[in-house]
């Protein structure tokens, strides 16, 4: 890692942006300027210090890129704002140029608009319950906003229950609020957690994942016992399985997957199997 | 920040799993964490891990008058710091219940206990007597705090070396490290704290509770002992109700964890003895193993780092400061201006190279900048008149200079690293340098 860095910073120092194309997969750090394929090209020939005379000096034809976690755009670039590796997914439509993201590492969560996350009830105040999702602030939740409810028809929610639910408005300028239903008022899911059951923490990138589609260690985990999983985008996973012996198993499982290799896994769950 | 609030469904799942005996990492009832201690590079200076909690211990000494009712003991002193790093909610003002007790029980336990010789601090009865500062902070919580403190502070205490002192008569003779070992500090015992959870009102106990565990628990007791079965301190706080019989218990318990830890400190202790008598490597830096967070790797890229002095050459024979453009052009005669004072001459005098008379030919020249001269720029001379000192291996040994009402000349910067000479007819003068002071 520490060679890469040192490459990153030769060409930093260069003050020449690469191509975001011939990044991915390797380490950017913050404060890295990145160019998106399309301009990539006119800036070509352009090194020089010429660039070639558009009638249209204002439209260009350019993909659409959508700048994910960890990128922000900064005039016609991308800017790398945390350090880790630089990922880039096809679109499945083929129309836009796809997402590009630096996948990091951290343990701290920071409010997402649209992210799925458990939060515990820590508060009751007149219509709003103060969910604490692990950001700077509680997130307000409003007694309307579960599947079925109405002023005459409260849910169930006491202080300290699990909640899982998505957010609705979550900036830097104002306060998190979150919802358990989906656009269509339905559940969808989400909703009080129930009442036993563990609840652990853990890292964000250890949740990414988890929840990517065909995740290898869900599957092997779902083979061992039944059981219910839910998963937070802040860092929280609630398990629960028949005995308090297999969710300790399964807590501790999912808890040490970060540091495991693939190899280490298997061994661990054949020896489980077999018991 | 506020602590994470502790959701109903955990407190539930915890109490039940302690009620089959279960706890969450796997330990029995009994078990202890895995307790790791490492030295520092300096005498007194460790770091105790009791599986997730880490307690950095320090000691210190000094030479200070005793106290008045206490003229021939040493003085010790305790503290314990909780760091921010330790727990989001632990904040410069914040913890002082928490803090306040932890202090209070530790002082009792080291105090109290004499565990330290103070007599044998005494350097010259009621004069002098050492003072010996223990300073832990708390660098991560995981729970059980006090168990990891007062480990840290007995092996910082054991690991110390003070300086050696000789009196003789009236002279007090304090000797370096250099001139003389240090000397370990006279302790009698070590008593370690262990420290008891009690879930449901009593029926339940665990030794040895992480912090999930104690935010769950209703009381709890610590017994400090040491390997000689004796008890140092004995505290208990939650305001459970406790049987004889469960006292005692406990105290049997602490007595073997005791026999234990300190058989741990001890090896820990010969270990690093052992390591800076063979003079091998010791400190932080050899024991704390590297960590590492993802099992991600990559490959190591090879960086050519052939043409790395040649770059950095270039750069530097570049970086020149760049002079402030003055708009200001001075005209010397038609045809000729100067912009700028450029960059300060380092080449010598004008006023006692000779003056070149001829005109013409001359492809170019530098300029020696009168106005500097008159400006009063410090020339001092090195050496002789006659040796001229050589300050820069250029091959350069002529110059030329021209006066500006006489000829014309052209304008060069002062950058060009050579110059060619100009052909002519008259001799030329020999160079003679002279420091600027910058």
């Amino acid at each position: 890692m520490a060679e890469r860095g040192l490459v990153a910073s030769e060409s930093l120092a260069g003050c020449r942006p690469r191509a975001a194309r011939t990044v991915l997969g390797q380490v950017v750090l913050p404060g890295e300027e990145l160019l998106l394929p399309e301009q990539e090209e006119t800036d070509g020939p352009g090194v020089a210090g010429e660039r070639p005379l558009r009638l249209n000096a204002g439209v260009r034809s350019r993909l659409r890129v959508v700048c994910g976690p960890g990128l922000r755009r900064c005039g016609d670039r991308l800017l790398v704002t945390k350090c880790g590796r630089l990922r880039h997914k096809e679109p499945g439509c083929g129309s836009s140029g796809g997402i590009y993201w630096v996948d990091s590492q951290q343990k701290r969560y920071v409010p997402v608009k649209g992210d799925h996350v458990i939060g515990i009830v820590t508060a009751k105040s007149g219509d709003i319950f103060k969910v604490d999702v692990g950001g700077s602030e509680p997130a307000s939740l409003s007694y309307l906003a579960f599947e079925g409810a109405t002023k005459r028809n409260r849910p169930n929610v006491q202080v300290g229950d699990l909640i899982y639910g998505q957010f609705v408005v979550a900036n830097k300028d104002m306060e998190p609020e979150m919802v358990c239903i989906d656009s269509c008022g339905r559940a969808n899911g989400m909703g009080v957690i129930g009442q036993d059951g563990l609840l652990f923490k853990v890292t964000l990138g250890l949740i990414r994942k988890l929840l990517a589609p065909d995740c290898e260690i869900i599957q092997e985990v779902g083979k061992l016992y039944p059981l219910e999983i839910v998963f937070g985008m802040n860092g929280r996973i609630w398990v629960k399985a028949k005995t308090i012996q297999q969710t300790l198993i399964l807590a501790n499982i999912l808890e040490a997957c970060e540091h495991m290799t693939a190899d280490q896994r298997k061994q661990i769950f054949a020896r489980l199997a077999e018991s | 920040m506020k602590e994470t609030p502790l959701s109903n469904c955990e407190r539930r799942f915890l109490l039940r799993a302690i009620e089959e005996k279960k706890r969450l990492d796997g330990r029995q009832t009994y078990d202890y964490r895995n307790i790791k201690i490492s030295f520092g590079t300096d005498y007194g200076c460790c770091i105790v891990e009791l599986g997730k909690t880490r307690v950095l211990g320090q000691v210190s000494c000094e030479l200070v008058a005793p106290k008045l009712n206490r003229a021939t003991e040493g003085i010790l002193f305790f503290n314990l710091e909780l760091s921010q790093m330790a727990a989001p909610s632990f904040e410069p003002g914040r913890q002082s219940d928490l803090l306040v007790k932890l202090n209070r029980l530790l002082e009792r336990c080291l105090r109290n206990s004499k565990c330290i010789d103070t007599e044998s601090l005494c350097v010259v009865a009621g004069e002098k007597v050492w003072q010996i500062r223990v300073d832990l902070h708390l660098l991560n919580h995981d729970g059980n705090i006090i168990d990891a403190a007062s480990i840290a502070a007995i092996v910082a205490l054991c690991h110390f070396r003070r300086p050696d002192v000789s009196v003789q008569g009236e002279e007090v003779t304090l000797y370096t490290p250099e001139e003389r070992d240090p000397v370990a500090l006279s302790i009698h015992h070590m008593p370690i704290c262990v420290s008891f959870a009690f879930f449901q009102q009593g029926t339940y106990l665990l030794v040895d509770p992480n912090e999930r565990e104690e935010r769950v628990m209703d009381g709890l007791l610590v017994i400090a002992m040491n390997k000689h079965r004796e008890i140092c301190t004995i505290q208990s706080s939650g305001g459970i109700m406790l049987l004889k019989d469960q006292v005692l218990r406990c105290s049997k318990i602490a007595g073997v964890k005791v026999a234990e830890i300190t058989e741990l400190i001890q090896k820990a202790l010969e270990n690093d003895q052992k390591v800076r008598k063979e003079g091998g490597k010791f400190g932080f830096a050899e024991s704390i193993a590297n960590q590492r967070i993802t099992t991600f790797k990559m490959e190591k890229a090879p960086i050519d780092t052939s043409d790395v002095e040649e770059k950095a050459e270039e750069i530097i024979a570049e970086a020149e400061p760049p002079s402030e453009v003055v708009s200001k052009p001075v005209l010397w005669t038609s045809g000729t201006a100067q912009i700028g004072e450029g960059v300060e001459n380092s080449w010598g005098d004008l006023e006692d190279s000779e003056k070149d008379e001829d005109e013409g030919g001359s492809d170019e020249a530098v300029i020696l900048d009168k106005m500097k001269m008159d400006t009063g720029v410090e020339v001092s001379d090195i050496g002789s008149q006659d040796a001229p000192i050589v300050l820069s291996d250029s091959e350069e040994e002529e110059m030329i200079i021209l006066e500006p009402d006489k000829n014309p000349k052209k304008i060069s910067t002062q950058t060009s690293a050579k110059q060619e000479k100009a052909p002519i007819k008259k001799p030329v003068k020999r160079r003679k340098k002279k420091r600027t002071a910058n």
